[in-house]
């Protein structure tokens, strides 16, 4: 019978209508600046760097060694390395700024990091009228506590943090190790002094 | 013939010189069309479809040679959209392409990611884990479902069912997306999978979600089904409409769906097995056609086999690590030589050939996308019909200007 399809489908859009009503299947839409959804454990925004302890200036994890800048595809990151009066360098960025009108949240930046220093933020409401006032980040504002990583990705946190709670033990066996073997070293005859050099 | 009409349209524009902006190329030039004894036979509009027009998917313009509502001529026009994918590849190293990559197909970033590290891993002889393999295919799979299943949905809405259809698409769209977020980080920029097996394992709680979804999936295309498949309406607008020939399709160099609605069997997920694809009991839907209803019709049924490929998927991941213990991020130099990957992408075979002179970087970096090469026979399938099917013709190639520019 001519029009038995479409007389179908129309019953397809009353049932999806009406169900709309009673059914959290078919109505999945958020009324959003009052409603939002959960965030994701994986969610992923725009990069920050992770800072230990209260000081974000001193417990920044980043020694600026630039491999975020090196591997960014579209090269949003600009860091210079801090250093001292005499020019020495100090393993902590002077100047870290992050382009994110720029930045495609590709997350490669947090990959490459050795030190676990970047992490992708999930904040999303980063509207403004003003490019570099508001989204080219300098390293104050771009500095965020542990605690807030911790919170915004709770496990992927406890993994890093127990990682580097493990390199630190590591790193402090090994420096008291070695401080024993100078202590016994630097007692006996100058013929061990050069295999200590090493 | 159609030789002769674009002649005297130039002729009519340079004899009408005083016109500005006609000079050299008569768009917007109604040409009358005179036989060969001198006598008019009719006139003839060029008009410029596009490039901002909702019908066109994208910045695409189409310049079309009108004669009353006949299509006579028709030359697509793209390079809108183009950003120097490739170049920009030759420029970065292996890794910094990755998330180029999701930028190409933006509907199907998964599967771009796929062809891509495929690719590299022939290039490096890199050999990813078979957990790996499974959470590719998955991811490839639900991919297609989201394309096939929005893709129908823009069709119709070309056809003037103004958002229905669309939104029942999206709504589901919207529950594998989720998913993706929840694996990924990202709803459509995934840039997920790595030289060597892929990012990050699964979210405890990702599998149950994921089943869930895909064994509902079904009851929502029987829905959409007695929706659209049998209305008589689509079915006016899309049957005898831009047929395509089998023996144009190949010569021409479609894949995808569009060929197998001209009947050819070829799929490269059968063809060449790529990743574990000999694992899964799948089948190919063939048209007999060609025309637009029997490219819909493939999409509806390749998407039920994509189901299938997905329960199977689902049910045989097997558990252990998600990347090649040979695998690097940093300092990766394949040694020189080159590479040719290629795979099934819901729109047709997505290539990626790739030259090393052992450097960080790709010294020769080329796409074949399967949406651009699927666009060029565009004109063999619209001459001779009405303008309004030229619409649904374009929305029947499923093409995504991010792919066709690079």
């Amino acid at each position: 019978m001519l029009g038995e399809g479409i007389i179908k489908g129309m019953v397809v859009t009353a049932t999806n209508f009406f169900g709309s009503y009673v059914s959290a299947e078919r109505l999945v839409t958020v009324q959003y600046p009052e409603e939002r959804l959960p965030p994701q454990e994986n969610a992923r925004n725009f990069p920050f760097l992770v800072y230990d302890g209260d000081d974000p200036d001193r417990g920044l994890r980043c020694v600026a060694c630039k491999i975020c800048e090196k591997e960014c595809p579209p090269q949003c990151i600009y860091i210079v390395l801090e250093r001292d009066e005499k020019g020495k360098p100090q393993k902590r960025p002077r100047i870290f700024d992050l382009d994110i009108s720029v930045c495609m949240s590709c997350q490669i930046c947090v990959e490459v990091c050795p030190f676990d220093a970047v992490k992708m933020d999930t904040e999303y409401e980063l509207s403004d009228f003003d490019r570099f006032k508001s989204l080219l980040l300098n390293k104050q504002r771009l500095a965020k506590s542990n605690t807030y990583y911790r919170k915004i990705h709770p496990a992927e946190a406890e993994e890093v943090d127990a990682r580097l709670a493990d390199q630190v033990a590591k790193a402090e066996a090994k420096r008291k190790a070695t401080a024993m073997a100078a202590a016994t070293a630097v007692k006996p005859a100058p013929a061990a002094q050069p295999a200590l050099s090493q | 013939m159609i030789n002769t009409v674009t002649e005297h349209a130039g002729g009519a524009a340079s004899s009408a010189g005083n016109l500005p902006g006609v000079a050299t190329e008569p768009n917007f030039a109604i040409t009358p069309k005179i036989s060969g004894d001198g006598s008019r036979e009719g006139e003839l509009l060029e008009i410029s479809m596009g490039p901002h027009h909702p019908s066109t998917h994208g910045v695409f313009r189409m310049d079309v040679v009108l004669e009353g509502e006949r299509i006579v001529k028709l030359k697509p026009v793209f390079g809108y959209l183009h950003r120097n994918h490739e170049k920009i590849a030759e420029g970065i190293s292996y890794l910094g392409s990755m998330p180029y990559t999701d930028r190409l197909d933006y509907f199907c970033s998964l599967t771009n990611n796929w062809a891509y590290a495929l690719s590299v891993e022939k290039l490096a002889g890199l050999q990813p884990p078979e957990r790996a393999e499974y959470l590719r295919v998955i991811t490839a799979e639900l991919t297609r479902l989201i394309n096939h299943t929005c893709l129908i949905g823009f069709l119709v809405q070309d056809m003037g069912a103004l958002g229905t259809p669309l939104m029942y698409a999206f709504r589901e769209r919207e529950k594998i997306l989720d998913l993706f977020e929840a694996l990924t980080g990202a709803r459509m920029m995934c840039n997920y999978m790595r030289f060597g097996g892929c990012r990050v394992d699964l979210p405890p709680g990702w599998l149950e979600q994921a089943r869930r979804v895909v064994d509902n999936y079904p009851r929502f295309l029987d829905e959409y089904e007695s929706l659209l498949t049998e209305n008589e309406i689509l079915v006016a607008r899309t049957q005898g409409v831009g047929v395509l020939p089998a023996r144009l399709a190949i010569n021409a160099g479609v894949t995808g769906p569009m060929l197998r609605a001209s009947g050819v069997d070829y799929d490269i997920r059968k063809v060449d097995r790529y990743g574990i694809y000999d694992r899964f009991d799948f089948r190919v839907p063939l048209g007999a056609h060609g025309d637009v209803y029997d490219r819909y019709m493939v999409r509806v049924l390749e998407m039920r086999e994509s189901v299938k490929i997905l329960q199977q998927a689902i049910r045989g991941l097997p558990d252990g690590p998600i990347m090649d213990a040979k695998a690097k991020l940093r300092n990766f130099r394949p040694k020189a030589g080159e590479a040719y990957g290629r795979i099934e992408c819901p729109k047709g075979e997505l290539g990626f050939y790739l030259i090393s002179d052992g450097s960080p970087n790709p010294y020769r970096y080329r796409v074949r996308p399967p949406s651009f090469i699927n666009l060029t026979i565009l004109e063999d399938m619209c001459l001779g019909q009405k303008v309004a099917d030229v619409v649904i013709i374009l929305g029947s190639v499923d093409i995504v200007l991010g792919e066709v520019d690079r």
